[in-house]
């Protein structure tokens, strides 16, 4: 279980060859990249930068991950998440899962990913021409996204 | 008490971090926000609505039941937008 906090951007192909390297018990691994986005029009991006919560967000990460251990049998895996100003087309964050198949590999992928964004204590400014500066509001939609790894939770346990 | 502000909670209070001596009626979560806001009025507006902010007691979320004493970390700050 690796977590890394940094503002530096990260190298994806060596994150993952890293991440694998000298374990063959590894059938599959999953990744995710989040990247910077602006959608144009009128509010265009310029920037986004990311505050956190130095201490509980790696002690958070750690959990998170640990919990996707607890529920799939992974053989690594792995969260970097940066923080500071980016602009758009930049990388944020890097969840990857490796297991002996696919489809727990897949799974937890989607479990840390779903959870991080509502668990973890980052913020986010966005900067546009037009308005300004603006702190991005907690999406429903994350939240349902979170939760339906708490409906799996219950079903498993009935 | 160590007590941290994040994003606008950063913002509109001015501070982003503080030790305070708090007075013995503070023991929950829920008291130590009524006493923050009665300090000043950007506390006040800052801490207006419960259902906009959330709290870590020593860096776990915590409920507004959750007791606080005087060596604990808090942290006060919106809902998460990471990812």
């Amino acid at each position: 279980m690796v977590v890394k906090v940094q503002a530096e951007d990260f190298d994806v192909g060596e994150e993952l060859a890293a991440l694998t390297e000298g374990n063959w018990a590894i059938g599959g691994m999953s990744s995710f990249v989040g990247l910077v986005r602006d959608l144009g029009g009128a509010n265009a991006l310029k920037a986004m930068t990311l505050e956190h919560y130095p201490g509980m967000t790696e002690k958070m990460l750690r959990a998170i991950e640990a919990e996707a251990n607890e529920r799939w049998p992974l053989e690594a895996s792995l969260i970097v998440h940066r923080y500071g100003r980016l602009e758009p087309g930049d990388r944020i964050v890097l969840v990857a899962t490796a297991s002996a198949h696919r489809q727990a590999a897949f799974d937890s992928c989607a479990f840390l990913i779903d959870w991080l964004k509502t668990k973890a204590p980052f913020w986010k400014l966005e900067e546009t021409d037009n308005l300004g500066e603006r702190w991005v509001e907690a999406k429903q939609s994350d939240d349902q996204a979170a939760d339906r790894w708490n409906r799996h939770d219950r079903e498993a346990a009935e | 008490m160590k007590i941290l502000y994040f994003a606008w909670l950063r913002q509109k209070t001015g501070i982003d971090s503080e030790n305070v001596v708090v007075p013995e009626d503070v023991s929950d979560v829920a008291s130590l926000i009524e006493w923050l806001k009665e300090r000043n009025e950007k506390f006040a507006d800052a801490l207006s609505d419960f259902g906009s902010i959330r709290v870590a007691v020593n860096q776990e979320f915590a409920e507004l039941n959750a007791p606080v004493g005087q060596g604990d970390e808090v942290a006060i700050f919106p809902p998460m937008t990471g990812g």
